[in-house]
């Protein structure tokens, strides 16, 4: 049974509580703990049944995108008057957007902004929001769920990779090999594939090495709950926005130009 | 004046460039250009790919006035690369958004406008256009609390990828007929779920499912206007004029029951009209 879930199912279940009650669809919430305070926890896995025929698979579809929003402004409503907010963790894995004709049609583009949206608003009503990639975090679907965190932290194992475009459509629309695009990769950054290369582009608080991501050891999963917890802490610490993706060594090397953009038009903001 | 002396009046805003349309938009005389071409601010990244550069890398910020109030304009340029956020026009999106909620939290105020005009991630940009347009959406969700941020998509482009997010977290979306709104391109739907699933050649069909005025009568996008710069510009100051309203990706109930009513197997765009349309 167990060898038939997600990665993203399966690190749901190690890092939460088990379900109070029978689960179903495209999106996962559960709670759990970390660092001894209370955590949400929150997956999008695959949905063999979804009525979408596009979006049964571990993708961010129309039902997806709304329900990741209506489950991430539960946790915002739940903890209004709280002082501490609760920590929200994005356990990410999804391949994709969904591509469909009823999707663009039903506007996927809103959904995906919908959970936007929720994510972002939770970060600013000052919950911890913590992205934590365990398989592929992919374009429009990374953007949706994951990309508005706080902190994003990475296991560095084979299957995890963030990117804007699957290998085999970036080769086919640039017109290279998927050999090409790899040694493309080695010297143009932002075009690799690896988890390796994403760390250098200063956007990850921490890359996780070691961890075996389809059969993690409870050390495993101890060692990733620790940094979650870390994560945490350090965004407490931190500015309710995502300017910490601009201030470390990393991000000062290879995002200068980010950086130097924003440098200069403060400048010439006021004339 | 009759409908034929109207129509020779009009000054077509999708033929304009991007820096053409923020300075119709802005009031008269008040268009000042921030990290112009002469800043020579370029992507570092195509050069190493034998990409020749552009002086804006594609992306106009103009500050000026709209109505007499202060404002910033983000107009992004489709002749370049095809509107595709690369590193630094990203980045030059995200700062002027960001710059414009330091206006409010110093106390003042400012209208900001993006002109969408964009493919999406510039592919030889890859991870970098993508972080750079999760931090225009986190500068969106932050700004729009204290202002609206209006959107306009002119077309011939229209406004996909992670950019479609960009403009559906507006505040107010303006389109013309002539404009497409869509999270992924015809092209690309048509290659990763082949041909029975979408015709990408087929424009009638395309234009009937995102286009202007399909988005606009079932209620995915706020405004239809003519390719007319005057009429855009009263569009957009009618939008400040009204002020914040409630955003529509905070109305989750509302279109998890709107989804609840389509029925996958028999879905169209008139369908789609008589279920969720606004007029």
């Amino acid at each position: 049974m167990t060898d038939t879930l997600s990665r993203g199912a399966r690190w749901l279940d190690a890092l939460s509580s088990a379900p109070t009650q029978t689960e179903s669809g495209p999106v996962r919430a559960r709670d759990g703990q970390l660092g001894g305070a209370r955590a949400s926890f929150f997956a999008v896995v695959p949905d063999p049944q979804n009525r979408f025929p596009r979006a049964t698979d571990n993708v961010v579809g129309l039902e997806q995108g709304w329900l990741l929003a209506r489950a991430v402004r539960a946790v915002i409503d739940a903890d209004r008057a709280a002082d501490a907010k609760r920590p929200i963790v994005a356990v990410v894995d999804v391949k994709s957007q969904a591509y469909g004709r009823r999707e663009e049609l039903l506007g996927v583009h809103l959904a995906c902004a919908a959970a936007v949206d929720a994510y972002a608003s939770a970060r600013l009503a000052g919950h911890p929001v913590i992205a934590l990639i365990v398989g592929p975090a992919m374009s429009g679907a990374y953007l949706a769920h994951g990309y508005q965190a706080n902190r994003i932290v990475a296991l560095d194992a084979p299957g995890t990779a963030v990117h804007a475009m699957g290998k085999e459509a970036a080769a086919r629309v640039t017109r290279r090999s998927v050999e090409s695009l790899d040694a493309l990769g080695d010297t143009v950054l932002p075009m690799s594939y690896k988890m390796s290369a994403y760390a250098k582009l200063g956007l990850l608080h921490e890359l996780i090495e070691g961890v075996d991501a389809d059969a993690p050891s409870s050390a495993d999963i101890e060692r990733v709950k620790a940094s979650l917890a870390a994560a945490v802490e350090d965004a407490r610490n931190g500015p309710r926005d995502l300017s910490s993706r601009l201030t470390s060594a990393d991000a000062q090397r290879t995002r200068a130009a980010s950086i130097e953009v924003r440098r200069r038009m403060r400048e010439q903001w006021s004339a | 004046m009759n409908a034929h002396d109207t129509f020779l009046a009009r000054q077509s805003f999708i033929e304009l460039t991007a820096r053409e349309r923020a300075r119709t938009l802005l009031d008269p005389g008040t268009f000042r250009e921030l990290l112009g071409p002469f800043d020579h601010l370029e992507s570092p990244w195509l050069a190493m790919q034998d990409i020749v550069c552009q002086a804006d890398d594609g992306a106009v910020i103009a500050r000026g006035t709209l109505d007499g109030e202060p404002a910033v304009i983000a107009a992004i340029e489709p002749a370049f690369q095809g509107g595709s956020i690369g590193e630094v026009s990203g980045a030059k999106i995200a700062a002027a958004l960001e710059l414009a909620l330091s206006e409010f939290e110093a106390g003042r105020a400012i209208r900001p406008v993006v002109l969408f005009e964009t493919g999406g991630v510039r592919l030889q940009e890859a991870n970098l256009g993508l972080a750079a347009i999760a931090e225009i959406q986190a500068a969106i969700v932050a700004l729009r609390q204290h202002v609206p941020v209006v959107g306009v998509i002119g077309g011939m482009v229209g406004c996909f990828g992670g950019m479609s997010l960009a403009a559906a977290l507006c505040t107010d979306l303006v389109m013309t007929r002539q404009a497409r709104l869509g999270m992924n391109g015809p092209e690309v739907i048509e290659q990763e779920a082949g041909i029975e699933e979408l015709d990408s050649g087929d424009r009638r069909l395309i234009w009937s499912m995102i286009g202007g005025d399909e988005r606009v009568a079932v209620g995915l996008a706020d405004t239809l206007v003519e390719d007319d710069t005057d009429q855009v510009r009263e569009t957009v100051l009618g939008a400040f004029r009204r002020g914040v309203q409630k955003h529509r990706t905070e109305d989750v109930d509302g279109f998890i029951a709107r989804l609840a009513q389509v029925n996958p197997d028999a879905i169209d765009p008139d369908t789609l009209r008589t279920l969720w349309g606004t007029s």
